[in-house]
């Protein structure tokens, strides 16, 4: 359509998959692993009840003197546990899949209450301007001086005390989600109002006002689409924070209840047996969060690099 | 003579009667939850009552042999079947200067029956008090109580002008709301300690009184007491010194600490048997899908729980092989305790549980909440994690609900009107006599009775018995009544015990301890230094 002919600064989605790009995809192998690596752990987490050995969330189905078993020793009904067991007789390598599952969907799930939350404020900041600007921007700055982790806490302490007791196992999923969704909205905020600001004044903006349209369509129509290339890179990297958050707070027995482990829950279980010679029951699950990071870490910073011309 | 076999010493007697210490030595240790309260009348447990009676002493207290010997009472004697007069000592002063008075003894009787006191047991001990002179007091009780003295050591006594002063007239209630309790952060007692500083749930400081007036051996001027929640932490900090001691060690660490230089475990069988309750008194329970009945009035249905929980799997998987599976509610260095009847633990047996199950109409099971302490016993989470998993099994769904032991004790007890289910518990007779658990555990909920009995199990003959066994002198008949309160109990699964724990601790070669068999640190018996 006509009024897309704008002039752009940022890129749209669509061009992430032209030849240029795709290239220097294909040129980086530990990139590719990364993408591998990640396409592989979001299908086994999507579909962790098939492709896990047992189904660690079924009480019936454990056996306590299956527990602590060393990596690939036989249970009591002849099966190998490749990654041995934890306390309860949790099979590790099933309990890590079904951690994964919970880890990332904590993760993707904060990242898109941030997106969301973060770019429409950052829009709103930067196409109004003036003292709704001033304000956005003044509890973007307070917010920026703690720490996101404390802010996940403190939200989590709150809703907390506030629910009934029998509530907390059953919403501390979506605490979580929150919690770690409002610590990191500010970085959309920012980026996306700096850019809808350069948007704002351009000629294609001012056309499309002197023809008539309103500002929430030319905000859709027009600044939106021109900043989405430098939310997506944010939205990569703070998949990354996201999921090392969640980690964080379960770890410190906050976030995920012990009865449905994420990845944190599972290294704080296997802690108090990491001096007692039973390494593996904290090893494993740290090990896959490690990677799982580390992973959407090097993707992130890659897109980063492959989205900024001036780095290319 | 009951008493000869359960001491645990581990102090060579040749350090006993040591001089007041020369020089200055401190004294630090851990255990994995805080004291709940510094009030000596606010929580009936042992850990926060062996912790106080550094600070506070009762009229008798229990020595590093665990003999029953005199402390601020002088001499005891019966003048009558229903009456006890104490010599209370003389030139006793608390830590604020007062002297002890037997004004003081009355005062803290009529402490222990306000409402938040948790000691309500040993007040229903006493009918009334009599104070004749300055040092001399009489006990009415309600019955002839020959035991009477020896349900006193963990009855401590305040001073009343400081508590008058001071606002702390009533006992701190451990159902929360009364943390501002001046005698909860403050203490005032007569013992070798005194209280210098208390935060909460970081660090307790304990300071030697110069002025104690009674023996204690020890040479620490300065004891500082931390909680360490963490297991791994816990055992990190006393190997790397932080630390001169920890309770419990996780027992997956014990190999680990022998191999350690500087520091040993220090293991030994506990007097302190855990046990799983349900609720039989209410007519619906509070935390279950089944509405409109309870289901644990039905014996079956405690019947089938008996059979579906392991034991020998959590003592061999969960306590590593530490734990003494037991069918009683008491341990062997219990007076009362039967091996025979201990044998008669109804075996593991799925099949039949089932079976029990669809017998009482269950046979789909039920969903039902279960309190757990986390920070309380050796593996107290771990084990309801594994009672969880057993239940499963038999179609029961246990929603755990595991916290923090004030949180814990805050819920489950009589000053929260017993809020609870299912729970997992563990109880060490402050006497070391079977008529303790029977009484405060196992009778019907009434007269000072059944105060720990956060079930209800209500068995009128069990509860005549334990009454019985208060005044019964004859230590055959006493046997046999003991014996069959435990049989009818054990028949009708009043709770179901699941084990003796390990005592568990980890001590650095620089210091020795007495480790008594109730998991009490008195630092009465502490030596730092070679």
């Amino acid at each position: 359509m006509a009024e897309d002919a704008g002039p752009r600064l940022g890129r749209r989605l669509p061009d992430v998959f032209q030849g240029d790009i795709w290239h220097s995809f294909t040129r980086a192998p530990i990139v590719v692993l990364s993408a591998a690596f990640l396409v592989v752990a979001f299908l086994a987490a999507a579909f962790a009840p098939w492709v896990a050995p047992y189904d660690p969330f079924d009480l019936a189905s454990l056996d306590i003197m299956n527990s602590v078993m060393a990596p690939g020793e036989k249970g009591l009904a002849g099966e190998t546990f490749w990654l041995g067991t934890d306390d309860q007789g949790r099979d590790v390598l099933s309990t890590i899949i079904y951690g994964a599952r919970i880890s990332l969907v904590v993760g993707i799930a904060s990242v898109l209450f941030s997106l969301v939350m973060g770019v429409g404020l950052g829009l709103v900041s930067g196409y109004v301007g003036g003292r709704l600007d001033a304000f956005i921007m003044r509890v973007a700055d307070i917010q920026l001086s703690f720490p996101a982790i404390l802010i996940a806490l403190l939200i989590d302490g709150v809703a907390r005390s506030l629910m009934p007791r029998d509530m907390h196992d059953e919403l501390a999923f979506y605490v979580l989600i929150f919690a770690i969704g409002i610590s990191g909205w500010v970085q959309y905020a920012r980026t996306v109002r700096g850019s809808t600001m350069v948007e704002r004044d351009k000629e294609y903006v001012q056309a499309a006002r002197v023809i008539g349209m309103g500002s929430g369509r030319i905000i859709w129509r027009h600044v939106l689409p021109n900043v989405t290339g430098p939310v997506l890179v944010i939205a990569t990297i703070h998949l990354a924070i996201a999921v090392i958050t969640e980690a964080t707070l379960s770890f410190l027995g906050v976030g995920i209840p012990p009865t449905t482990p994420s990845l944190g829950t599972l290294i704080r279980i296997g802690n108090d047996y990491l001096f007692s010679g039973e390494w593996w029951i904290t090893m494993f699950p740290g090990v896959a969060l490690v990677l799982l990071v580390l992973a959407i870490n090097l993707l992130g910073d890659w897109l980063r690099d492959a989205l900024n011309p001036k780095l290319r | 003579m009951r008493l000869k076999s359960i001491a645990a010493v581990a102090l060579a007697s040749a350090a006993i009667g040591a001089h007041m210490p020369a020089q200055a030595e401190t004294f630090r240790w851990a255990f994995q939850g805080d004291v709940q309260t510094m009030d000596p009348h606010g929580l009936f447990e042992t850990m926060t009552l062996g912790f106080q009676r550094n600070i506070y002493e009762g009229l008798v207290i229990r020595n590093e042999t665990m003999e029953t010997v005199g402390a601020l009472a002088e001499s005891w004697e019966n003048i009558s079947p229903k009456v006890w007069r104490f010599k209370i000592r003389e030139g006793v002063t608390f830590h604020n200067g007062n002297p002890l008075t037997a004004e003081d003894v009355a005062f803290s009787v009529e402490r222990i029956r306000s409402e938040g006191s948790d000691l309500k047991v040993v007040a229903g001990l006493i009918e009334k008090t009599e104070v004749i002179d300055d040092y001399t007091i009489d006990f009415h009780t309600p019955n002839p109580d020959p035991i009477l003295v020896n349900q006193l050591e963990i009855f401590y006594i305040m001073d009343r002008e400081w508590a008058e002063a001071n606002g702390a007239l009533e006992a701190t209630n451990v159902k929360g709301g009364d943390e501002g309790n001046f005698a909860n952060l403050n203490a005032n007692g007569t013992g070798p300690f005194r209280l210098v500083e208390r935060q909460s749930g970081v660090k307790t400081l304990l300071e030697r009184n110069p002025d104690y007036w009674g023996r204690a051996p020890t040479n620490v001027t300065t004891a500082v007491f931390t909680p360490i929640g963490q297991d791994a932490t816990r055992v990190a900090a006393l190997i790397s010194g932080d630390v001169d001691m920890v309770y419990p060690v996780p027992v997956q660490d014990w190999e680990r600490l022998e191999g350690a230089d500087g520091v040993a475990p220090l293991a030994g069988p506990e007097a302190r048997t855990i046990f799983l309750g349900f609720d039989q008194d209410r007519a619906e329970l509070l935390y279950s899908n089944i509405k409109g009945k309870n289901p644990f009035k039905d014996m079956r249905v405690r019947q089938a729980f008996m059979h579906a929980i392991n034991v020998d799997a959590i003592k061999a998987k969960v306590m590593r092989g530490a734990s003494q599976p037991t069918g009683l509610m008491v341990a062997p260095a219990v007076n009362g305790f039967n091996p025979q009847l201990n044998e008669a633990r109804p075996a593991y047996d799925v099949d039949k549980a089932k079976a029990l199950m669809a017998e009482a109409g269950y046979a789909d099971g039920f969903e039902v909440t279960m309190d757990c302490p986390n920070d309380r016993y050796v593996n107290d989470e771990k084990i309801c994690q594994a009672a969880a998993s057993m239940l499963a099994r038999i179609g029961v769904k246990v929603d755990l609900l595991a916290q923090t032991k004030s949180k814990y004790f805050g819920k489950v007890l009589a000053q929260n009107n017993y809020d609870t289910s299912f729970f997992l518990l563990g109880w060490t007779p402050s006497t070391f006599d079977s008529h303790n658990p029977l009484s405060a555990l196992m009778s019907c909920r009434q007269g000072g009775m059944g105060a720990f009995n956060l079930g209800g199990y209500c068995n009128e003959r069990v509860t005549e018995l334990t009454r019985m066994i208060q005044g019964e002198t004859d230590q055959a008949k006493r046997q046999a009544m003991i014996d069959e309160a435990f049989e009818i109990h054990l028949q009708e699964v009043g709770h179901i015990p699941l084990h003796q724990q390990p005592l568990s601790w980890g001590v650095s070669d620089n210091v020795t301890v007495v480790q008594r068999p109730d998991n009490v640190l008195d630092l009465r018996y502490v030596m730092v230094g070679n």
